[in-house]
């Protein structure tokens, strides 16, 4: 049995494997399936200042190893999470994380001060990078300026543990980790989704409500790989890694690409129980090849 | 999450097919109108679990029915098991559809096309508690028309088909009987517009009217919101609000 523990800037996690947002709900969803406690940490749904209908249906589209989805950031809103979810998830026994979301810099700052004030919740994942609202989100995590500019501010506000979850649509992701660290982030998150599109031949429209959607899934995953890659060789702070996981090979691949700790997305929908999995194949990869702490292989590619 | 044994296979026309499962331990406890997500292995195609409506449930002979028509290639897949395989089941999943408060009430079940799948473990719950059942079942031609005799086990049978092969031509909203006989209670599952006429109907007598919905889901289980429909309570998952949901909640245009 290897140690899997590892810690993220403050953030102490039993195992370096996390669950994305928006796709584990607040963990009761999963926890029929399993002992949510296991697992490292849960990011919850991405909250907003006020609630959110989201967009209109459809907004998934399913591809080839994978899937597009234009939710839109569809929540109760800050205040309900406060009221209505913390109370539910606050003694669960591992990191519950909340991704923030917003349309102006002010909407990051104010969800993030009232987030501060919750004992239980140890750090945020700020979202600058989701492809399916029309103002905001991934707006902000497109350009060094206005992601520098939102993490500057809202690092005024947050005095836990800050994570920055990068966009993959951009032209030089590591220039984007480079401005969020220097303005004071603890860790950067990457990948957000790949903004695609379907289309319906037969009816000759767009499947997706909003047209374009965000890809997940394995067929994200090189991408997804080779940025944490860059990002991990870039920037100082701590890495998690995420795109396509699907099993403890994917999840080791991350590690040894330089991510301290992964998250799992979309395998979640296939397979509610894979999380457990996954931590227990990084165990058995770490006995087998006779190392003691998952620690051994973060980033350990070598000389290449 | 259970893996099922495939018992059966049955070939009903050249779109449907019939999977008859049984599975090693007792089945739980299954309400009518609820479904399964149901992954389909060894097509590459096809990413995501496929959510499929319980067509029966014989606790007896420990059976889970399911009935599949091939639209692509998961359900291609699905429909060329062989018996002995397995699949694995999220299930059940989702609401059900509601008894009525009283047993003199008179309820149709209006099927159309794929949709008559839930109607049929609905059919039998409602005749066991006491109630009179009839079925109202639509197809394109008489050859989609399939399982008459099951449907039959539970109560009367109404049909159509479009091309008047068999029953009455036309679709299930045109049926006589809907004009004939007033209906408290209609129980639907099929395609949106069918659905809505059936509604309008329901709306027209003052009766009661739950429907079933098939939007295209991820999870099954409420966490990935893809799936939402837009109710009087804004969106709601359609896998664990729904996907049975009585009209006056949806803000159909009726």
């Amino acid at each position: 049995m290897a140690n899997l523990e590892i810690n993220i800037g403050k953030l102490q996690l039993k195992n370096p494997v996390m669950t994305a947002s928006g796709t584990f709900g607040y963990g009761s969803e999963y926890s029929d399936f399993m002992d949510i406690s296991r697992i490292g940490g849960i990011i919850v749904k991405g909250t907003t200042i006020r609630a959110r209908q989201g967009n209109p249906y459809p907004r998934m589209a399913e591809t080839h190893s994978g899937m597009l989805n234009a939710v839109g950031l569809q929540n109760k809103g800050v205040d309900y999470f406060i009221s209505h979810i913390y109370p539910t998830v606050k003694d669960i026994d591992t990191n519950i994380i909340v991704n923030v979301s917003g349309s102006t810099i002010d909407e990051y700052v104010e969800t993030a001060e009232k987030l501060n004030l919750l004992d239980m919740i140890p750090g945020i994942e700020l979202n600058i990078s989701c492809p399916n609202v029309k103002e905001g989100g991934m707006a902000f995590g497109t350009s060094c300026l206005s992601a520098a500019q939102v993490v500057r501010e809202v690092r005024r506000a947050y005095k836990k543990e800050l994570i920055v979850k990068l966009s993959p649509n951009v032209t030089d992701i590591s220039e984007i980790a480079l401005a969020v660290e220097g303005e004071g982030a603890d860790v950067v998150s990457l990948i957000n989704t790949v903004l695609g599109m379907a289309i319906d031949s037969e009816k000759r429209k767009p499947v997706l409500s909003t047209i374009t959607g965000g890809l997940s899934g394995p067929a994200v995953k090189p991408i997804a790989l080779r940025m944490v890659w860059q990002v991990a060789n870039a920037v100082k702070i701590p890495v998690i890694g995420l795109g396509g996981i699907m099993n403890a090979a994917d999840a080791i691949e991350f590690l040894l690409a330089g991510a301290s700790a992964i998250q799992i997305g979309t395998a979640n929908f296939i397979d509610p129980t894979v999380t457990i999995k996954v931590m227990d194949g990084i165990n058995d990869y770490l006995d087998r090849h006779k190392f003691k702490s998952v620690t051994d292989i973060i980033g350990a590619l070598g000389d290449i | 999450m259970l893996d099922l044994i495939l018992k059966e296979n049955k070939v009903l026309s050249n779109q449907y097919n019939l999977l008859i499962l049984t599975s090693a331990g007792k089945m739980p406890d299954i309400l009518p109108g609820q479904f399964a997500e149901v992954r389909v292995d060894g097509s590459p195609s096809t990413f995501l679990r496929r959510p499929i409506s319980i067509h029966y449930v014989d606790y007896e002979l420990n059976e889970l029915w399911l009935l599949i028509q091939v639209k692509g290639d998961g359900t291609r897949h699905l429909a060329a098991m062989k018996p002995g395989e397995s699949l694995n089941l999220l299930f059940p999943l989702g609401n059900s559809y509601t008894e009525p408060s009283n047993l003199d009430a008179n309820v149709l079940l209006v099927g159309g096309g794929c949709g008559i799948a839930p109607l049929l473990y609905l059919g039998s719950h409602l005749k066991n508690k006491g109630f009179q059942v009839s079925f109202l079942l639509g197809a394109r031609t008489k050859d989609d028309l399939i399982e008459l005799c099951e449907y039959q086990r539970f109560g009367n049978v109404y049909t159509t088909t479009e091309d008047g092969s068999f029953g009455e031509c036309g679709f299930v909203t045109q049926h006589s009987v809907l004009n004939d006989a007033p209906f408290d209670h209609y129980y639907t599952c099929g395609p949106t517009s069918m659905m809505k006429a059936v509604a309008r109907q329901a709306v027209k007598t003052k009766a009661r009217c739950e429907v079933s919905l098939e939007n295209t889901m991820a999870c099954g289980i409420g966490a990935c919101l893809c799936c939402v429909t837009d109710t009087i309570e804004g969106h709601v998952c359609v896998c664990t609000e729904g996907p049975v949901f009585n009209i006056t909640k949806l803000k159909w245009q009726i």
